[in-house]
Parts: C-alpha cells; structure tokens; sequence
C-alpha cells in the first residue's frame, strides 16, 4: 500500500495523461466514425466501398497492428512525429472510429425507413436528411453502445504504455520496475484509477438509458 | 384558390419500366397529368400502383423510360433531385411524420431548411394549414399523441407547406380505422376542388367517383384501363377491371 501512497502524484499524472488520451482520441473518433458510418449509408457506391472496407479492416485486427502501423510505418511513409503520443492517438482514434461507425449505423439502421423518405420527399439533401431526421432519432438507440466503446477506449489507450507513452500504464510500468518487490500493490494502483475513469462512464450509460427510456 | 382548368401535362411518365429482381412491376408505364387534374390509381395488391406512384418523386428508381414534372426530367441523385422534390408533395401510407418533431415543426421544417423562409414567416403559414386540415390546436404536440386520422393530416400540411406543383398520396388512408378516413378524405376531396393536381393511389372508390377526374386501372404491372369515373365505373372495358369491379361491390 505505501508504495501506492509514495507516488500518488505519479498516479495522478498518469490518470490525467490517460484521461487526455482517451479524451482525444474519443473526439476524433466520434467524429470520424460518424462521417465513416454516413459514408456507409450515403447513396454513393464508391463511399460505402471505402467505409465497408475501413471498417471491417479495423475492426477485425488487433489494436497493436494499428499501433505498430501508425509509430513504425507511418514515419517510413514519411509521416513523423515529435512524440509517440500523437502515434498513439491515431491509432487509438483509427480504431476505435470503426467501431463507432458500426454502432452509428446501427442506431441509423433501427429509425424507420420512412422518416428518411419523408424527409426527401420534402427536398431535404442527404445530408440534411441524416443530421436533421436520422441521427437525432438513432441518437437514442446508439448512446449506450457509445459509451461501452468509449470505456473500451479508455482501457485500449494502455496500449499506448507500451509504445513508451507515459499514461497510466506506463507510468505503472516504471513504478513496477522501480519497486520490484511490491509489484502487485503498484498493479492494484493502476487497475484502481483506471477503474476511477470508467465506472463513472458506466454509471453515465445507465443513467442515460433510463433517461432514453422515459423520453420514447 | 386557382380554379380548376385542367392545362399542359405536369406529370409525364413514358415508356417506363421496373423490376424487383424476376418480378416485372412496372411495364412499359406511360401516363400523362395535366395540371390540375386528379387522377386516381386503383387496382389489385401487387399491381405496381405504389411503385408507380413513389417513382414520381424517384423514391423508387426505375430501369427504363422517364418521368418529367413540368417539362424536367427526374435527375438522378443530388442536389437537383433534391430541388425538383421540394416540388412535389408526398403523402405516405404510414403518415411518416418526424417522430421526434413537433407537429408545427413537422410542417415548418420543410419551408425553413429547404426553402431558406424565416421562422416567424414558416409557422405563420404553417399554423393557417394546421388550421385548414382541422389540427391547428395539436400544433405544440408530438405526432404519436395524435390519432392516425390527425397525423395524415398532418403529413397533408406538411405536403402543402412546400407549395408543391403536384401531391402524391400513396394509399393514404389505408392504414387508417375506419372512423378517421373520410376526415382524410375531405381534406383531399377540399384539395381536388382548389384544383391542385394530384395523383392518388387509393382503394376508396367513393372518392374515385366523387373528386377524380380521370381513372387509372392497373393490373399486373400495366395500365389496363384510363377513363373517366363515370366510364370506368359503369361500363368498364377489360375483363380485369370488371373482375376487380365485381369483388369490390360483392361486400
């Protein structure tokens, strides 16, 4: 326990670098896997092919391919980086905007298809279609997914440790080299304040279900 | 109101067809709506009215011939698609109001995101047609407090609000109690008198006879029979419009 006590600030650290993350990455993700899941649905042939493909690519391989692809191949396309932490956050937004985009076009898929016809029918543009009529409606049923990927996100960003990012992993990493005889209590501290960020983001899926419940 | 002169052709269908995989729902469909004219389309389920209906405002594609409203031919997908709908009105089976709209909100979303009209000008002209089908006082509600009936209505207005060249109703009032269908009715029948143009796909024969101005008897994918009420009611002319006829008036 004192060697949890000892380096609360690294802890701490940690949780922020972690949260900051997460938290990016997230944004990102949201947005992409919104634009990747309105790609699948949209009327262009071309579109749906690249979202298909992204998605199903992405989706079905190991989050560490992303890893390795965005810190060891990337640079070598050219593409570099100041820090690891940008990597990480390409990765981390790259994969998990895949799965954002099944849960989006899933919630698209469960409004009725003819909220999308009347919406045209009245001259509405695809666009206007998806973000006026759809996706508020499939807003409701995709919530709670939301928020399971999103924890999901929270605890594949330690993936990032190993890619000598300093997260909460990493730095969980260091602190179990540093104390070599209480490896264990340093490993309960991590899984305890990652538990701190994602409890709370379950407790929030609940309450919106109940929330999402009520309002139908 | 303008009144009722029948003039050029605003709907011109020619030489079109469709398929559902094997199935040949459409054959070699042409027809012509003049404007201000009411056209009724009747015929057994699985004759290809509905098809033939939604492909007016390409909701459903078709394979071959074309399909203009007032002289343009229906584009294929994107922004002029989207213009020439904003000039044709829709009403739905299954009313299709935005579910998590407001009915006031319903009608002005048209006008305000389509049309660009400002928000105070769009619920002015939105409230006088709530009024005009009977549902101005359900203005603040949202679409599943309404009976069936009002939602109709509703999508009606909603139609309406675009100042649409023609209204498409595709089997409006067939999911409806039995109760709520002449209120339906008489809005359409009150429509048809203002001498707007539409084109209806229907199984009321009650408003066939009372508002149209010409009936369109399809079978099997192809229009069997075009002639006035009168004419096709009392002396129709296939022996697919006069089975049809028969079954109907048996009950």
């Amino acid at each position: 326990m004192e060697v949890i006590i000892e380096n609360l600030p690294l802890y701490w650290e940690g949780l922020l670098r972690t949260l900051f993350l997460s938290a990016v990455s997230g944004i990102i993700a949201l947005v992409v896997g919104t634009l990747l899941a309105a790609a699948r649905v949209s009327p262009v042939a071309a579109l749906r092919g690249f979202s298909t493909v992204y998605v199903e690519v992405l989706r079905n391989t190991p989050l560490t391919i992303a890893f390795f692809f965005a810190a060891i191949v990337l640079p070598r396309l050219g593409v570099t980086f100041q820090q690891f932490e940008v990597a990480a956050i390409i990765a981390l937004s790259a994969y998990t905007a895949a799965f954002i985009a099944e849960a989006v076009r899933s919630g698209v898929n469960s409004v009725p298809i003819g909220q999308a016809e009347a919406a045209r029918s009245i001259g509405m543009k695809f666009g206007q279609v998806l973000s006026l009529i759809v996706l508020p409606q499939a807003l409701r049923t995709v919530i709670p997914p939301l928020i399971n990927i999103l924890i999901a996100l929270v605890k594949n960003s330690s993936v990032a440790g190993a890619f000598f990012v300093l997260e909460l992993f990493g730095y969980g990493r260091q602190m179990a080299n540093a104390n070599g005889d209480q490896v264990m209590a340093v490993l309960l501290g991590v899984a305890f304040f990652y538990l701190l960020l994602t409890v709370p983001l379950g407790i929030l899926a609940s309450t919106v279900e109940r929330k999402v419940a009520i309002a139908r | 109101m303008t009144t009722h002169v029948p003039g050029d052709a605003l709907v011109s269908l020619n030489g079109v067809n469709k398929h559902y995989g094997q199935l040949h729902v459409l054959k070699d469909i042409n027809l012509q709506v003049k404007k201000g004219e009411v056209v009724v389309v009747i015929g057994p389920s699985g004759s290809g009215k509905s098809t033939l209906c939604r492909a007016i405002n390409r909701l459903e594609t078709i394979e071959g011939g074309t399909i203009s409203i007032d002289g343009k031919v229906l584009p294929e997908e994107g922004k002029e698609l989207a213009q020439l709908r904003a000039d044709v009105g829709m009403v739905f089976q299954s009313f299709n109001l935005f579910a998590h709209k407001t009915i006031l909100e319903n009608v002005t979303l048209g006008p305000i995101k389509v049309k660009g009209v400002a928000k105070a000008q769009a619920d002015k002209e939105a409230m006088a047609l709530l009024d005009r089908v009977g549902v101005g006082h359900q203005a603040p509600k949202l679409p599943a407090q309404l009976s069936g009936g009002q939602q109709q209505r509703v999508a009606i207005a909603r139609a309406l609000a675009m100042k649409p060249k023609v209204m498409l109703f595709d089997e409006p009032t067939s999911a409806l109690d039995p109760e709520m269908i002449n209120e339906v009715l008489d809005v359409m029948i009150q429509l048809a008198k203002e001498g707007m143009t539409m084109v209806v796909v229907t199984h009321e024969m009650g408003f066939a006879r009372k508002a149209a101005d010409r009936v369109v008897f399809m079978a099997d994918g192809q229009i069997v029979e075009d002639a006035t009420p009168e004419e096709f009611f009392t002396n129709p002319k296939s022996d697919r419009a006069k089975d049809f006829l028969s079954k109907l008036l048996t009950h």
